[in-house]
């Protein structure tokens, strides 16, 4: 799936990549070969529905797997350096400084007790030797960038004095400020209302196209990723099964279950009529049936899609693991 | 609309809240050693009048003759005295058989009663709220504020002895505790969403108090009740060391050391040694399962 | 008031207010004059709903829209206001008739007792309140199972057991039980996936289809409501800013707040959509802005909405907004 090149354009180049979490009864295998390329200044959507293992992809990416899930297999090579084998020391002079990440909630990288510039200076200092003025410069200067407004009052309050909205505004201006060249956004905006949302999309769209920095935006919202990114890859049990231009993965889905999500979603032509369901839920990685994962839930499921595991195509455009991708005839039934 | 349907399968005990518990309980060998240390405890407690080698409180039984043998002295009858005997003749371990019974008795009995008076003090309190809360609240802190060992005192010396005076002292110092915890348990409960939900279904005041708040307060409370009754045993043996609890005819295990204790100047350790090393083991036995079943049922320490 | 009003909510207030503290209270006796601090958190609230219609409530976190449904559902009391039921207020109303009025919550995961098998939940509201006599209870329940998608056999388990779509099936199914005429769903999707929101949504437009069912449907999500609502009231801080038929009021809508939202609702497209969203946040209720709520956030907002509160008006039959610019 190399559209754009060779790989060592790639900002972040993940190949075959194998989670599991070994459990009391056996192993569960989270993320079951994923591979994703992330070209300089590209904004990639992750979408999946909850269990599809799109966070512990994207945690895994990091090497922050809660325990005691392992990477088992594959390989993340983020500047020709493989991240699943590297040093602790390599890493943390990684994180926070090359990658940086955003989760849902902000609290999860905001320290309570301390104030937002005393954490903000601290993540610029932990990886560059700057003084102590000059980093608050930056951090004011970060602040600025993601609309928040008057910063100076900002940094010198603690985490709980300001709203969600801020909050994941202040942990956005902290992944910027050592200019990462890939920030991984896990949920970023899920718990936040739509304005706030759609102010923070717009901010990080417009600052990573400023920059050149790459974005992999997690979501379970196909609508909200459709928004913000370049490219957009669908993860269904533990894989991806669609990837490709935004464009044509939404006008064009060749995987079913594509179809079926971007079908869940009430359009305003059809108000009162039924919504297009998929039927069933997504099967746990515990008990993944036989073949294609997606197969039981299937409209196009055929012997073979129960029987063999697809591989991945390529038709130029878009990435899919499906035996019988949809044809055009069956994507203009899916508008009409 | 078959989309809810899942391949039809049996509920297997496994899956049941009591059988994670049960999974997860057995996963533990130190959990393991205390239950079986109280499941032998309670055993002896209940059979002891079978399975004891004497009937230590009657006196037909006892020789004066075989009064003060060490351990596993033999008498000329083939009676083998294993924790030795004390002044009267009296087997040992028959008295620690009996010891158990009655510690163990007053001690379940006493944090149970306790358990119902506090449980429903403490739900009243906080589904009520308000005044009630506050009336109720200030009592038992008052009450938690003095040491339960004073207050137990203080009740004896006005009642006097006998094995349900003694009960009514234990119950008097532990309700508060559990009316505390429980209070504390249901505030919480008390804001789910399925509690509002009972409330919609306009079920009266009791039924949700009863049949929803209390269950859904219940698995912390079980490790609660659990450690009460080791502290119960452990105060009715304070007391009846001091003399002020069991009626002499009912020794318990506290009673049994303080009558020992004289003695041990003298050489006849094993008059309290044994007794005292019996309610050890008993509470300890019945700590080491109230920690693991704390551990399992805390939502902190237990992963999803 | 005419007879084809299910449910009547006039002038509806709720006031929450922190107690003082010991030390307010002390500067009060000093002369300091402290009052406590109050949150409206629903303003003046009116509207109607006929049988068999469905209604929307819209608005962001903290707009009071959730404050409405438990107002509403008895949960808590107004300060002010009237709620009417068939012109009978609700606060006069027995047990037995309230059960005509239900209430489907928003998280599957703690709106159902997790010590109580599932099945077990729904026989007892049956039992409790007679609903059918009880030869006819085991039927009565199977017929609710299959109209809300749900296999009998699994009735035995526990709520844990379930994924979060199954547990609104059983939100649903239970409230359904009492044979109610209204209900009231507070967020009902907003903690689903996609593919199975649509089938909760599917399933609450087949059960409206066959029972004749009044929705106040609560929602952050402007799709949904569309999709599955007659009428739309859309709330800003405590206040109705819109109300009227769904295709006027998102399609075409008039307030600038309404139109704020619906720019921001993240739609499917094809490619990057380029908006300015509205600036700043939600302001505190503890402290609103004077005159209109949204006059800090909005575009065209001159000095008559900084000093005055917009009073709604009616624009039509059945459209009314509260906006000084609207005309």
């Amino acid at each position: 799936m190399s559209e754009t090149g060779p790989m060592s354009e790639m900002i972040l180049c993940v190949n075959d990549l194998q989670v599991e979490f070994p459990v009391r009864d056996g192993i569960i295998t989270a993320v079951r070969g994923v591979d994703l390329m992330v070209a300089p200044g590209e904004i990639i959507g992750l979408v999946g529905e909850s269990g599809s293992g799109k966070s512990v992809f994207a945690k895994a990416l990091m090497r922050i797997l809660p325990e005691p899930g392992r990477i088992c297999g594959g390989s993340v090579t983020f500047r020709g350096e493989n991240i699943a084998t590297m040093s602790g020391e390599n890493l943390r002079a990684l994180r926070g400084d090359r990658i940086a990440m955003i989760f849902q909630d902000p609290m999860a990288t905001l320290n309570p007790v301390m104030r937002i510039d005393a954490q903000m200076i601290e993540a610029i200092r932990a990886h560059h030797r700057v003084s102590k003025s000059k980093a608050r410069a930056r951090c004011l200067e970060a602040l600025q960038k993601v609309g928040i407004p008057s910063p100076e009052e900002r940094l010198r309050a603690y985490p709980h004095q300001l709203s969600g909205g801020m909050r994941q505004r202040v942990a956005i201006a902290t992944a910027l400020l050592n200019k990462p060249d890939l920030i991984l956004a896990d949920e970023a905006t899920t718990a936040l209302d739509v304005t706030i949302q759609a102010q923070i999309l717009y901010e990080a769209r417009k600052l990573c196209e400023e920059t050149n920095t790459a974005l992999v935006w997690v979501s379970h919202d196909l609508a909200v990723v459709s928004g913000i990114a370049d490219r957009i890859a669908v993860m269904y049990a533990g894989r991806i099964v669609e990837d490709g231009p935004t464009a044509d993965v939404i006008s064009n889905p060749k995987h079913p279950y594509t179809r079926g999500l971007i079908q869940s979603v009430p359009e305003e032509c059809d108000h009162g009529k039924a919504l297009h369901q998929i039927p069933g839920l997504m099967p746990t990685p515990a008990n993944l049936p036989k073949g294609c994962a997606f197969a039981p839930r299937c409209e196009h499921a055929d012997n073979i899609c129960l029987l063999q595991d697809p591989l991945v195509s390529f038709d130029g455009r878009q990435s899919y693991r499906c035996h019988n991708p949809l044809n055009a005839a069956q994507v203009q039934e899916m508008s009409s | 609309m078959s989309n809810a349907a899942q391949p039809a399968q049996r509920l297997a005990f496994k899956d049941t809240p009591l059988g994670h518990f049960v999974a997860d309980f057995s996963a533990n060998p130190i959990a393991v050693i205390g239950f079986v240390g109280v499941l032998l405890v309670v055993f002896i407690a209940i059979f002891a009048p079978w399975i004891a080698p004497q009937n230590p409180y009657d006196l037909m039984q006892l020789d004066f003759m075989d009064g003060n043998l060490e351990p596993g002295a033999q008498t000329a009858l083939g009676f083998t005295f294993h924790l030795g005997s004390d002044n009267q003749g009296r087997d040992i371990l028959s008295a620690i058989m009996y010891g158990l019974r009655t510690s163990l008795s007053i001690g379940a009995a006493s944090a149970f009663i306790a358990l119902i008076i506090g449980a429903t003090v403490g739900l009243i309190s906080a589904w009520f709220g308000g005044r009630t809360d506050t009336i109720i609240m200030r009592i038992v802190e008052v009450q938690m504020s003095f040491p339960a060992v004073l207050i137990a005192l203080v009740l004896l010396a006005v009642l006097g002895q006998g094995t349900e005076k003694i009960m009514f002292a234990l119950v008097a110092v532990q309700w508060a505790y559990y009316a505390r915890t429980i209070r504390g348990l249901a505030l919480v409960e008390k804001n789910r969403e399925y509690i509002d939900a009972a409330r919609c279904l306009r079920y009266s005041q009791t039924r949700i108090i009863f049949g929803h708040l209390l269950p859904n307060c219940m698995p912390p409370l079980i490790v609660i009740v659990t450690m009460q009754v080791a502290h119960a045993i452990a105060l009715e043996s304070t007391l009846s060391f001091l003399g002020i609890g069991v009626p002499i005819t009912e020794p318990s295990l506290g009673l049994l050391i303080a009558n020992g204790f004289h003695f041990m100047q003298s050489g006849r350790y094993w008059l309290s040694i044994f007794p005292g090393l019996a309610l050890v083991f008993t509470i300890v036995s019945i700590n080491l399962v109230g920690d693991h079943m704390r551990d399992i049922l805390n939502p902190r320490t237990r992963g999803q | 008031m005419s007879e084809d009003v299910l449910l009547s909510v006039k002038n509806l207030s709720k006031t929450f207010s922190k107690p003082l503290g010991l030390g307010d209270k002390f500067a009060n006796l000093m002369g300091a004059g402290r009052k406590p601090e109050t949150v409206r958190a629903v303003d003046d609230l009116s509207f109607d709903l006929r049988p068999g219609e469905a209604l929307g409530l819209v608005g962001e976190s903290g707009c009071g829209k959730s404050t409405v449904a438990r107002l509403i559902m008895g949960l808590l009391s107004q300060t002010s206001g009237q709620i009417e039921y068939r012109n009978t207020p609700t606060s006069q109303m027995s047990a037995h008739d309230l059960l005509k009025i239900q209430m489907v919550f928003q998280d599957p995961y703690s709106s159902l007792n997790p010590r109580m098998r599932i099945g077990d939940q729904i026989r007892e509201a049956i039992n409790v309140h007679n609903i059918v006599p009880k030869a006819e209870r085991d039927a009565y329940m199977a017929s609710i199972f299959e109209q809300c998608g749900i296999d009998d056999s699994l009735t035995k388990r526990y709520p844990h057991q379930f994924s979060g779509g199954q547990r609104q099936r059983f939100g649903i199914a239970r409230a359904l039980a009492m044979q109610p005429d209204l209900v009231i769903c507070d967020e009902p999707v907003a903690a689903l996936d996609v593919s199975i929101q649509a089938q909760i949504i599917n399933l609450f437009m087949d059960l409206r289809k066959q029972k004749n069912l009044a929705y106040l449907f609560i929602s952050h999500d402007l799709s949904v409501v569309r999709h599955l609502c007659d009428r739309v009231a859309v709330m800003y801080l405590g206040r109705i800013v819109e109300q009227g038929p769904v295709d006027q009021v998102l399609d075409n809508p008039r307030h600038p707040y309404t139109q704020a939202l619906k720019a921001s609702s993240p739609k499917i497209s094809t490619g990057k959509r380029n908006f300015e969203p509205i600036r700043g946040e939600i302001p505190s209720p503890l402290d609103p802005p004077s005159g209109c709520h949204f006059h800090p956030r909005c575009p065209k907002a001159n000095e008559q909405c900084l000093r005055e509160m917009p009073k709604p008006q009616r624009l039509s039959e059945t459209m009314s907004i509260s906006c000084h610019l609207a005309t």
